[in-house]
């Protein structure tokens, strides 16, 4: 039996602001971690990376990273992405700021 | 100060204007992500986790008001007003956007200052003593040394692609003050035998994955030899480092794996070489670079407002206890600006506070300040019957924090909270554990202690050599923090010993502050610093207070 697949969201930084963003359905990049699309199928995560690395006018450094679906959409299963979620911790600065 | 000739001006508007130019093709799509990162890395600019990071070098610490004003000016106008300090004296911006890092550097080099060399495999900023040129104790002046090697480094051609970073420290002092034995070379100002003033060169130090001391390569090293020297000890890492594994690469790994003598002898050979090729042309540019630093005209003037001031005024005496330093001219002092006020994060300025201390350095210290590896800023000249207005100034601006020396002068690198390679937080757990023993009014009874916390094992936050070392990490996708003791930073330098086992980020205040509660309990006195203690009794006692259900079990680390 294969492991079973961790479902994944496609993420990178936007190229002129830095910014953390996520690839969604309809091939938006949005800074709102509960607008991207989980994705559950190994082949299509894949697939959905490929293309998110070719938008290289657009983004830096994709990447899947692994989620798990909550009520309010995609949840990191790390700190880390946690972070990349809202921003540091030290000030109200980055996207938690602008929400 | 050294000021820029029309060389340093031209070379450093034309980098700027290649770069433009670099950034235009990235954001018009003629340049990949892969084709533009190495380009945006030989000008300071990283991608971090939230944003992009833009890092400028600020050489060997020394910076004039009118630079400081445009570090502010650049805080505001294209960044969310503020700057963090690092422990290279350099100053980040966390949140720049790219199509404005053009315009920054314009902005920087306006002031002549650069971004050059602040990443990538080159020999980074050079720093140095943050208190050169003020010093008591000062042998020599060190940042012409340090100028000297800023002006070699930057572009030459051989030491552009480096098996990895390459980091130069400088000190004037026997008391050590610029951390020069964790550096890939350290370069000490001394006198031999017979007073003739020379170089103490040390090689292979650094902290991070395989922390080192540095080795003395050569005792003595005469001043002419010394840029050919260096060439030479750089070239045979060049050459012989390794490239094969990036964790293996720094020059530490090379001199250790060779052995000292070996690379001693290649280096002799190498230096044997390329001796003849500098003509004295380097020394005759030292020179020019010395009158640059020519010591500022001190005055000399009674100091009795400083001495009243003293006596009527608590908070002034305990400020002036522990942030101040003897000046090498009589009635004169070194005053270290606490960039550490408790619960903030250490290191960080904002605009505003950039200008009252660029306000301050022009008015009181003969235009100069310094940045401090220990992310502090210095006013290195200031006459002590200015000390009370200088105070008071500081204070309306809050940065009159008294805590220099102390537990909660924390260095600590930006960790997860911006550092795309953290494994875990430092920022938060600083201003922690700073709140906690500012909460206990404790501090000042536990003396001088340097606690000093890295988010990664890459060791930014100089864990290793703290007397008290926080290493945060990624343990099993939870934040674990593994402590260090015994550590030291000066001319007496130690790697610090882990404990044992790490501890969760809500347990790790506690266990400092086990720690300390547990020195205060077994000094000597209190002139017994927690250093001298540690040396003395060894690591059980603390851990038995760290691990209080192991009591008198040894634990395996």
């Amino acid at each position: 039996m294969p492991r079973a697949f961790t479902p994944k969201v496609v993420t990178a930084n936007a190229l002129l602001e830095g910014d953390v963003v996520y690839l969604t359905a309809d091939d938006r990049w949005t800074r709102q971690l509960s607008e991207a699309e989980l994705l559950t199928d190994e082949a299509v995560a894949a697939e959905r990376l490929l293309s998110a690395e070719r938008r290289q006018a657009e983004i830096v450094g994709a990447y899947l990273v692994d989620m798990v679906a909550g009520d309010n959409g995609p949840e990191p299963t790390h700190f880390r992405e946690g972070f990349r979620r809202t921003g540091p911790s030290n000030y109200h600065h980055g996207k938690q700021a602008e929400v | 100060m050294y000021r820029y000739n029309d060389f340093d001006t031209a070379f450093l508007a034309e980098r700027n204007a290649q770069f433009r130019q670099q950034v235009e093709r990235r954001i018009d799509g003629s340049l990949t992500e892969e084709e533009f990162r190495p380009l945006r890395l030989m000008n300071g600019l990283y991608l971090q986790l939230h944003a992009y990071m833009l890092r400028v070098a600020i050489p060997y610490g020394t910076l004039n008001s009118g630079q400081m004003r445009q570090l502010a000016l650049i805080a505001e106008k294209f960044d969310k007003g503020y700057g963090h300090f690092t422990t290279r004296q350099n100053i980040q911006y966390n949140w720049p956007k790219l199509p404005d890092v053009p315009d920054i550097l314009d902005a920087l080099g306006e002031v002549q200052l650069h971004a050059i060399q602040t990443s990538g495999n080159t020999i980074r900023n050079v720093t140095a003593d943050h208190f050169a040129g003020a010093a008591a104790d000062e042998i020599a002046d060190p940042r012409p040394v340090a100028e000297l090697i800023r002006q070699w480094s930057t572009d030459h051609p051989e030491f552009q692609f480096l098996p990895r970073k390459f980091k130069f420290a400088v000190t004037g002092s026997p008391n050590d003050r610029a951390v020069t034995r964790a550096h890939d070379i350290g370069v000490r100002m001394v006198r031999n035998a017979a007073g003739e003033p020379g170089y103490e060169i040390l090689v292979g130090g650094g902290l991070g994955r395989t922390p080192m001391i540095g080795k003395v390569i050569r005792d003595f090293l005469p001043p002419e030899d010394l840029l050919p020297y260096l060439e030479a000890i750089v070239s045979v890492y060049n050459v012989l480092g390794r490239r094969d594994n990036k964790y293996k690469a720094r020059i530490k790994i090379t001199v250790h794996e060779n052995g000292l003598d070996t690379y001693r002898d290649r280096v002799e050979a190498r230096f044997a070489e390329i001796k003849p090729l500098f003509s004295g042309v380097d020394q005759q540019m030292l020179r020019e670079i010395e009158d640059h630093f020519a010591a500022p005209a001190f005055r000399n003037a009674p100091t009795d407002a400083y001495d009243a001031a003293r006596d009527a005024n608590p908070a002034f005496r305990a400020w002036s206890d522990t942030n101040l330093a003897e000046h090498k001219a009589n009635g004169y002092a070194i005053v270290t600006v606490s960039l550490k006020k408790h619960g903030d994060t250490p290191g960080d300025a904002t605009a505003e506070q950039m200008r009252v201390l660029a306000d301050l350095g022009e008015k009181y210290s003969h235009d100069e300040l310094r940045i401090s590896h220990e992310q502090n800023a210095i006013l290195p000249h200031v006459h002590k019957s200015d000390l009370p207005a200088v105070y008071a100034a500081l204070r309306e601006a809050g940065l009159a924090t008294a805590n220099v020396g102390l537990i909660s002068d924390i260095i600590a690198c930006p960790g997860m909270d911006y550092c795309a390679l953290a494994t875990a937080r430092s920022i938060p757990v600083a201003q922690e554990i700073a709140q906690r023993f500012d909460d206990l009014k404790l501090e000042h009874d536990i003396g001088p202690l340097k606690l000093k916390i890295s988010g990664c094992i890459n060791a930014c936050g100089h864990h290793h050599v703290g007397h008290i070392g926080i290493l945060g990490l990624d343990r099993a996708g939870v934040e674990n923090y593994q402590i260090t003791l015994g550590g030291d930073g000066t001319e007496t330098a130690e790697i610090g010993s882990r404990t044992g086992p790490g501890f969760a980020y809500d347990e790790i205040t506690d266990a400092i502050e086990r720690i300390v509660l547990a020195y205060l309990d077994l000094r000597e006195s209190p002139e017994e610093t927690f250093l001298m203690a540690y040396r003395r009794v060894g690591a059980d006692p603390f851990k038995a207070a760290l691990y209080p259900e192991d009591k008198g079990k040894s634990r395996a680390a």
